[in-house]
């Protein structure tokens, strides 16, 4: 059994994870730029709802993004506990940065692609569009996002459904 | 450590000949054109004196003519860079007091082995 | 080959695509009838700079095409064929020719070969068809004698007095003898004087010299190239029985006899030379930007980047002193703090426009191909027209160079297409046969204005008019003045020439050219006397990277409003504001209604403090061809303000151009004005869809 963990945490990819209410996600760290806290943004108009604005981190103009809304999911208010990971994202044929809010970040997980079970239907379609697979880590599902896809711009449906906020 | 006075207007030209010069121990200084040349040459002496032909302000023949006016150039070996099809230019050349001519296209070692005759 | 010569490469395409562009402005300049002897000597030199140097990196194809073109050129500035413009035009095909084979060859790709046959083939034809073909062939050396067998020279080598005065020393000449072969020397001292007469500086001596050995004769040849005007020089193979006892050394020549063995030849294997670094290359002190194709390399002036390294030496001591005051920092330091940050800003202020001074280019890169089109294309449509420019010093940014290039291309071609008049009709209305086209820029306000006019026959306002009433552009009861007719050429797919020429490209239209200068962001106008000639009025920021912008509030949110677009800033109290069917809300400025734009409800902001019009300021902007009004809350400073694009992380955002970073750190959004005017439009079709 130790022989095992050893053998997991020695070959595994490593994933970020973070909380959206109860439900947990993570993220390849290697997309994973920095992690802050939330500051302002430049309201951007005309944007689908779960773009919050623009924000200046060190020069660079970067969007963020409410993962909570862009997931379907409610809404929450901003607090000093909500966090900004920032990712390296490719999009539009280039590299972008992009900052995701979310509720609290939690653990480095280890896991090796034997981990990482397909997705199965269920709750918010949307959600589902995002996730590449979930992760058995302890006693939790984790599941594990598409972060290429969070930032597509041509999901006119949400356009309108986020407008609000 | 012997010199060289370098003169063409072509910069590509004359980098490539101070380099492949200066790579062989001599000094070399450029100019590019003979008006140039006159005046540096009237500074300071040389052991050699490269000169393209067709230059403005003052042409390589030209040059010649008044190098060899001045006195301690009177017996310096004077090089034209001519082309193949100018014959008439090496007989102006040698009216002028040209030593000798070095033909283009010409690739480093024919240039390095001329300098090394003339000059040692 | 020991040396690497393709480190000389780069130089050597950039100079030569210069001494093109000289030839190929000298060759458009010359007048048959009279030709300047610098011009058609430049032009040749400028030839023989190509050939020499192709030659030389092994480019040969180039060398052989150029060495047709230049002996043509050596012909004419000798008198020897005269120049027509027949040869002109024809050398002028030819330096397209060479430029296409400079730049395959710089890129690697391959030569069309096809293309450098036939342009050759022209040119040799009218070398050999004019004046006397004269490519004197070099003398050549005389077959070598087919001796039965030669084993040898015998030399008497004699030289002239004057042999020292040419810089030639007969010792070296017999040095490179001795190297050939088995040299035995005999010194003639007859002709020394007596001490009183000798002349230190003649030639006294002679020699009698027999190399043994199978030498050829061109090598004997080439030996004595350089001096066979200077000396008696006789020549003779030793054949079989000629060989017989050396003769011996004469013991009184001061002149060291050269032995039967020679000399150690001064061929001692050349040291290999160290491969130099690029910095041995010297910084040209002219300015100029990468041959053709932009985006790769600049030169730039070594006084501007002496000054930029003399800036940042001020910066640092300023830095310095700044960080000094805070490690140690009390209240009674306060005013020294604000003088160094007074400091600081200054300085921070001259490098940026220093910097911002190196890309500038003058305008001339995107001037320089207007002589040889419109040469050509007036030649092709049988107009004369002469080309006027001024102003071609005026330094705009590297970027806006590449940019501005094609649309006023297509501004020039529509002048001598559609508006200069063929000669026969100029003549017929009073007009001089030859038009002209003027293309001008000169700095103006913080921005760069370029004009071109024409003297043609100006825009047909009656043909506009109609055309845009067939399209359900206007209402056949418009009230729109002359010149908001002519601007609706700008419109896209709007074309009133009967037939879409070649000459002024296939479905270009006005409305991509005017974009392409927004896109810059700029704007175009246009104005046309009828008869009497048109004028393009093009404005353009003079950087892409700065702008001068006012900004404005609207609620929280502040936004960037771009100078170059704002005419006026105007309170809309006892304005006359008027609701238009299919325009919204307008209001009177002078003689026009003008449309307005509600920025909060265009951006969806709640908490914008103004409501009614009158509570609020109207910022008046022009764009597409209009003018409109933005409804904003206040107006704050103007300042400069460094343009940060949102496309390199998210994407366009309509009615926004870009983002910039406000001194607090926090962004503010740059309004793209057409845009903007454009989604008013759809806001309002919007709204009346939704009324009715």
């Amino acid at each position: 059994m130790q022989q095992k963990q050893l053998d997991d945490e020695r070959s595994g990819d490593e994933y970020l994870s973070f909380r959206l209410g109860d439900e947990d996600y993570a993220v390849d760290i290697l997309r994973v730029q920095e992690i802050r806290g939330w500051e302002s943004v430049t309201r951007l108009p005309n944007t689908p709802g779960y773009v919050k604005g623009v924000h200046n981190l060190r020069g660079a103009i970067v969007p963020i993004v409410d993962l909570r809304q862009r997931l379907g999911m409610p809404w929450r208010e901003y607090d000093k506990n909500t966090v900004v990971i920032v990712l390296h994202v490719k999009a539009g044929g280039g590299d972008k940065q992009v900052g995701l809010v979310v509720d609290e970040v939690s653990d480095v997980v280890n896991a090796q692609m034997q981990n990482i079970l397909a997705t199965p239907r269920f709750g918010a379609a949307q959600a589902s569009e995002f996730i590449t697979g979930m992760l058995g880590s302890d006693d939790k599902m984790i599941m594990l996002l598409d972060v290429d896809r969070l930032l597509n711009p041509d999901d006119a449906a949400e356009q309108d459904e986020g407008a609000a906020a | 450590m012997a010199s060289i006075l370098a003169v063409d207007d072509s910069a590509s030209m004359r980098q490539m000949v101070a380099f492949t010069l200066k790579g062989a121990g001599y000094e070399v200084v450029e100019a590019a054109d003979g008006a140039e040349a006159l005046d540096i040459a009237k500074g300071r002496g040389f052991n050699l004196v490269i000169t393209d032909v067709n230059m403005p302000r003052m042409d390589g023949i030209s040059l010649i003519k008044e190098l060899r006016g001045l006195p301690n150039y009177r017996f310096t070996p004077l090089l034209m860079l001519t082309t193949e099809s100018g014959s008439d230019k090496k007989q102006a050349g040698k009216t002028a007091g040209a030593t000798g001519w070095i033909v283009k296209p010409f690739n480093p070692d024919q240039l390095l082995a001329t300098i090394r005759k003339v000059i040692g | 080959m020991s040396i690497d010569m393709a480190q000389f490469h780069q130089v050597f395409f950039e100079e030569s695509f210069e001494g093109l562009e000289l030839m190929e402005s000298g060759l458009l300049n010359m007048d048959p009838g009279s030709v300047d002897d610098d011009e058609i000597n430049a032009i040749f030199r400028a030839a023989h700079s190509i050939k020499g140097g192709s030659g030389t990196f092994g480019f040969n194809e180039i060398a052989a095409f150029t060495h047709v073109m230049e002996t043509l050129l050596d012909e004419m500035r000798d008198g020897r064929r005269p120049v027509t413009s027949e040869a002109v035009d024809l050398l002028l095909q030819s330096v397209d020719v060479l430029r296409d084979m400079l730049a395959a060859a710089r890129d690697g790709e391959a030569l069309d070969q096809e293309r450098i046959e036939a342009a050759q083939g022209e040119l040799e034809r009218l070398l050999h068809a004019g004046a006397q073909a004269s490519v004197p062939v070099d003398t050549a050396s005389p077959e070598a004698a087919a001796e039965a067998r030669c084993l040898g020279w015998h030399i008497v080598f004699r030289p002239l007095p004057q042999m020292f005065r040419t810089g030639n020393d007969p010792l070296r000449i017999i040095r490179e003898l001795a190297e050939l072969g088995e040299l035995r020397v005999e010194a003639d001292l007859s002709a020394l004087p007596a001490l009183a007469a000798y002349e230190p500086e003649d030639s006294y001596l002679s020699w009698d010299l027999r190399l043994l050995g199978e030498t050829a004769r061109e090598a004997l040849d080439d030996i004595f190239a350089w001096v066979e005007d200077d000396c008696e020089l006789l020549v003779m193979p030793l054949l079989e029985e000629a060989v017989s006892a050396p003769p011996v050394a004469a013991p009184v020549a001061p002149e060291p006899a050269v032995g039967a063995a020679a000399a150690p030849p001064l061929q001692a294997a050349p040291p290999v030379p160290e491969r130099r670094s690029s910095g041995d290359r010297r910084k040209s002190e002219r300015r100029k930007a990468a041959a053709s194709g932009g985006g790769g390399s600049i030169r730039v002036d070594i006084g501007k980047i002496d000054n930029l390294i003399n800036m940042v030496g001020e910066l640092v001591i300023t830095q310095s002193m700044l960080s000094l005051l805070g490690e140690d920092f009390s209240m009674d330091k306060l005013e020294r703090l604000n003088a160094g940050l007074e400091q600081l800003d200054r300085h921070t202020r001259e490098l940026q426009e220093s910097i911002m001074q190196v890309r500038m280019l003058p305008i001339s890169f995107s001037f320089s191909r207007f002589p040889r089109l419109v040469h050509d294309l007036s030649a092709k449509l049988g107009k004369q027209i002469e080309l006027r420019m001024s102003g071609e010093n005026t330094e705009v940014d590297k970027t806006v160079i590449e940019k501005i290039g094609d649309p006023l291309v297509h501004l020039v071609r529509n002048s001598l297409d559609h508006g200069i008049e063929m000669p026969a009709e100029r003549r017929a209305s009073g007009k001089p046969e030859c038009g002209v086209i003027s293309l001008s820029a000169e700095h103006k306000g913080g921005n760069i204005v370029i004009e071109i006019r024409d003297d043609g026959k100006g825009l047909d306002r009656d043909r506009i008019e109609r055309k845009a009433i067939d399209k359900g552009l206007i209402e056949a009861q418009h009230n729109l003045s002359d010149k908001q007719i002519y601007e609706l050429i700008f419109q896209p797919g709007f074309s009133t020439a009967e037939q879409v020429s070649d000459v002024s490209g296939r479905g270009v239209g006005m409305d991509v050219v005017r974009k392409n200068i927004n896109d810059l962001g700029g704007n175009i106008e246009i104005e046309s006397d009828p008869g009497q000639g048109s004028a393009i009025i093009i404005r353009l920021p003079l950087t892409l990277a700065i702008l001068d912008g006012q900004t404005v509030r609207v609620g929280d949110e502040t936004y960037i409003v771009p100078l170059v677009s704002i005419v006026e800033s105007i309170q809309l109290k006892g304005r006359q504001v008027k609701r238009v069917a299919g325009r919204g809300e307008t209001f009177k400025l002078r003689e026009e209604y003008l449309p307005i734009l509600r920025l909060h409800q265009l951006f969806g902001i709640e908490d914008a403090r103004a409501r009614e019009l009158d509570e609020g300021l109207l910022v008046v902007v022009e764009g597409e061809g209009g003018h409109c009004g933005l409804f904003v809350d206040d107006l704050l400073g103007q300042q400069q303000v460094v343009i940060k694009s949102l496309e390199a992380n998210y994407q366009k955002v309509p009615g926004i151009s870009g983002a910039t970073i406000l001194g607090d750190g926090s962004v503010a959004l740059i309004l793209d004005v057409p845009d903007l005017m454009r989604l008013a439009g759809q806001l309002d079709a919007q709204q009346l869809r939704q009324s009715a």
